[in-house]
């Protein structure tokens, strides 16, 4: 150990709970402006059914998110992600009407439940792999690819459809309508699943560390003899598996599938992810982060609504609200950082 | 007006503690061709940078146009005159030639309306000055090296320079182009401007400087008139004492060679090139940019098709079509530039390591394992004295040595049997040089086989124990290390034609100086 180690301070280990600072920063965010409703609406806002009430909002964004997040760490982006979901979801309950007649036993349901599960993955997987194929082999940018496939996935799916809804024959909306224990809707814990699986790919496995490696430098990736090719695919993949979560998800909430359902929530998915502090030119950003962003979207949205509803057109504040946030934390990791390179270019010799 | 300049007198800087510059004093007259010599790390580029403004020294003062300055800033430079011309030219590459030349100064004049048929007259005047002819729409990015130089000193002229600061003008140039560059800086120096031209290479410096200042490590070694000097003195005042290298002495360890390279071409790159690398042995390859000696590299290394020609190793002839392909054949390669092609900068030092080798580092349920990971970085950093306060911190806090040790820690982690160096020490400060000749010395002598591609001559002396001669895409020598010395490999490197020696290019400049 050499004099240098004098820098190594008792608070290191801060870092890999809270990265760059942005993580601590979304923290604060969260607790205050959940702290601040709770004060502001002491009567509606800490309690077990507004929690049960946020608790069923989020999840979809929040998957929506990590797609985003995925495709970004790498350097790129998935602008197809909710037209896969819609084509997924459409195929999903095709499915359903074709395997699951209306006096179907339980074992039938289950059969036919699985194939729709299967097929949404399936084209998920095969949207993603499309993406994939486009970015990684054909070597467009992902902005323009992936936009061009998001018209391509929602024309597919208008043309399957006729520009109808698909209904699912309420097969699926005990996903949208239970609550596990009462208290812990479905979506919720589909969230929490999946972020959890996720933030095992990205951390503790090779794939997720070449994921932030190619992000960061392509060219050196490719020198370390990294098959980035392949592992853009896989991402593009693994974005378009997202997508097909959320078409589970949409299907159990509106037991139906629509080729033009939620278009805004590309937008509002890139606004966690970016807000969350993944870095959209690629190699950094964190699932924490995604996780505390939505929540602090969510609460802000919430409390939003509680504080102004009375006012007429009080519900729309919650765009501006987001965006405020966004802004506002945007501008603080700017200022940190700057500080951050006027310290180390002090202190650093040149060469 | 005085008939000097710019003078700086004892200047000092320091930083973190190493003494870049130590009590230099510089002194640069009206039209006046004054070369700074130095190896890399002698402080050259710290004591450019104190001239435009950029860093401030600790100790001393400059005195420019006879205004001493206590705080040169970087606008204070430019309007005194001072021009710094860097190694990447600092054009735009979407504008065309005139604009780039022209725009800055019409910018500069506040005027809310371009004047566009000013900008033309502009950079047509300022070709006119140097004497050299461009096409004035033309696109930066679409015009060559040498042409974009030309672009960026007519720029320089069109500000109203003074002196010129040329930093390592020529490492990216052809014979042909340095020939006309120097054309060019005689019509400069016709037009009152002074110029500080900033070399390590002793031909060029012999034929154009007026006056010369070699420093080395921070300190001036000599500041005399061209006249004085010859290629012995320089390299002596250059070089001087310094840390006692041993040579590499290599002893054959077995009967076979490792590597086979017979009849390689790859068009357009190089042609012909035929050379064996046995184990243990480190086999420089040196030439001019443009030779082909880092193409050479990177076919090897499965970047660059081959189109002809085989590649044995072991005595098995093998495919190399990828970067993949390669490494499943034991190969390794340290990119030239490390920044861009070698490290992954934001990213922490653990995974700058590991990054070869990851796939392997799997512990319970197929899961990378941390504790694994760690450990095999902290060996490396440890093997490597990697000088690192944290090795979770991103490798750009790293000193460049540091840097450059973190990318070989990289490969050898994945256990190369042959190992390719692309400019192994190219912005490494001296000390680390020495420590990192070291360090591919023992790699060698454990029966790697390297290759180090450099036109670092004491660098290819100290390290190689054969070294091979690119010029033009072809091999064109290959040399044991004891045939040579420094002059010899030195005219070497540069002698382009055998029809094209010292003495006769300057006879057909002197027409243009007369």
């Amino acid at each position: 150990m050499s004099a240098r180690d004098a820098s190594y301070t008792p608070w290191a280990w801060t870092r890999s709970l809270f990265g760059d600072g942005n993580i601590l920063r979304l923290l604060i965010a969260c607790v205050v402006i959940f702290v601040v409703m709770s004060i502001l609406r002491p009567d509606v806002f800490p309690t077990p059914e507004n929690f049960l009430s946020m608790g069923s909002q989020f999840p979809e964004i929040g998957i929506l998110a990590l797609a985003i997040m995925i495709t970004m760490l790498t350097g790129g982006i998935d602008l197809s992600v909710v037209s896969v979901a819609n084509m997924s979801g459409v195929l999903a309950a095709f499915v359903i009407r074709a395997l699951i007649p209306a006096d179907a036993e339980a074992g039938q349901v289950a059969l036919g439940l699985a194939a729709a599960v299967v097929v949404a993955f399936l084209t998920g997987a095969l949207a993603g792999f499309v993406n994939g194929l486009l970015v990684a082999y054909v070597n467009l940018t992902p902005i323009l690819a992936t936009l061009g496939t998001m018209t391509l996935y929602t024309g597919l799916t208008v043309a399957m459809t006729r520009g109808n809804a698909v209904f699912a024959e309420n097969r699926l909306v005990f996903i949208g309508n239970t609550n596990v224990l009462g208290f812990i809707p479905i979506p919720l814990i589909i969230f929490a699943g999946v972020v959890a699986v996720f933030a095992l790919i990205l951390n503790r496995t090779a794939f997720g560390v070449k994921v932030y490696m190619i992000g960061s430098n392509v060219n050196a990736a490719r020198f370390s003899g990294i098959n980035v090719r392949r592992v853009l695919l896989m991402t593009y993949i693994l974005s378009g598996l997202l997508a097909a979560v959320v078409a589970i998800i949409f299907l159990g909430r509106n037991n139906s599938a629509k080729w033009d359902f939620a278009p805004s929530y590309v937008l509002q998915a890139i606004v966690v992810a970016v807000l969350a502090g993944v870095n959209p030119s690629g190699g950094s950003g964190r699932v924490t982060g995604i996780v505390l962003a939505i929540l602090a979207l969510q609460f802000v949205s919430t409390g939003m609504n509680m504080l102004l509803f009375t006012i007429s057109g009080g519900q729309f504040f919650k765009e501006f609200a987001w965006g405020a946030l966004l802004l506002t934390i945007m501008v603080a990791n700017h200022l940190s950082e700057q500080r951050r390179l006027r310290i180390t270019r002090r202190s650093k010799p040149e060469t | 007006m005085s008939d000097v300049f710019l003078s700086l007198t004892h200047i000092s800087k320091s930083y973190a503690g190493v003494q870049a510059l130590d009590d230099v004093s510089l002194v640069v007259k009206p039209a006046e061709i004054h070369c700074l010599v130095g190896e890399n790390g002698s402080g050259k580029s710290t004591l450019i940078k104190i001239i435009a403004g950029v860093v401030t020294p600790d100790q001393g003062e400059i005195v420019i146009n006879g205004k001493p300055f206590r705080r040169l800033t970087p606008m204070d430079a430019i309007r005194e005159g001072i021009q710094v011309i860097y190694q990447d030219f600092s054009l735009f590459p979407n504008l065309t030639v005139a604009e780039n030349i022209a725009l800055n100064y019409e910018l500069s004049r506040n005027a809310r309306i371009v004047r566009w048929g000013q900008v033309r007259q502009l950079a047509e005047a300022a070709l006119g000055k140097i004497g050299v002819r461009l096409p004035l729409d033309a696109e930066v990015e679409s015009i060559s090296v040498a042409d974009k130089q030309l672009v960026a000193i007519c720029r320089a002229l069109v500000q109203n320079a003074r002196l010129i600061i040329m930093d390592e003008a020529t490492t990216a140039l052809t014979e042909k182009e340095i020939r006309a560059l120097f054309k060019v800086i005689h019509n400069v120096q016709q037009e009152g401007v002074a110029v500080l031209f900033v070399s390590h290479k002793l031909d060029e410096v012999l034929e154009i400087a007026d006056k010369a200042m070699i420093i080395r490590n921070g300190k001036v070694v000599v500041d005399v008139d061209a006249a004085n000097l010859d290629r012995n003195k320089l390299v002596y005042y250059m070089t001087g004492r310094r840390i006692e290298e041993a040579d590499y002495d290599y002893t054959p360890q077995q009967k076979r060679p490792l590597l086979e390279v017979i009849h390689l071409s790859s068009r357009g790159n190089f042609q012909d090139v035929s050379f064996s690398l046995w184990p243990g042995e480190i086999v420089g390859v040196t030439g001019l940019l443009g030779s082909g000696r880092t193409e050479l590299a990177l076919s090897l290394f499965g970047v660059l098709p081959v189109d002809r020609g085989e590649i044995r190793i072991d005595g098995k002839p093998v495919h190399i079509n990828s970067i993949q392909s390669a490494i499943e054949h034991g190969i390794g390669y340290v990119p030239e530039d490390r920044l861009t092609e070698g490290l992954f900068l934001d990213q922490s030092i653990n995974r700058n390591i590991v990054i070869r080798t990851i796939d392997g580092l799997t512990g319970r349920g197929g899961l990378l394992s941390i504790t694994r990971l760690k450990e095999r970085a902290r060996q490396w950093i440890r093997d490597l004295s990697i000088k690192t306060s944290d090795p979770e911190l991103p490798v750009k806090s790293l000193s460049g040595g540091n840097q450059q040790r973190v990318v070989l820690a990289k490969w050898l982690a994945s256990k190369p049997r042959i190992l390719i160096l692309n400019g192994p020490t190219v912005g490494v400060d001296v000390g680390s040089k020495s420590e990192l000749h070291d360090i591919i010395k023992n790699l060698a002598r454990e029966g790697i086989g390297i290759l180090v591609i450099s036109d670092d001559i004491p660098e290819l002396l100290h390290v190689c124990n054969r070294i091979l001669l690119m010029r033009r895409g072809r091999l064109a020598g290959m040399f044991d290390r004891r045939e040579l010395d420094e002059n010899k490999l030195t005219s070497l490197l540069t002698e382009s034609t055998p029809a094209a020696p010292a003495a006769s290019t300057t006879q057909s400049l002197s027409p243009q100086i007369g």
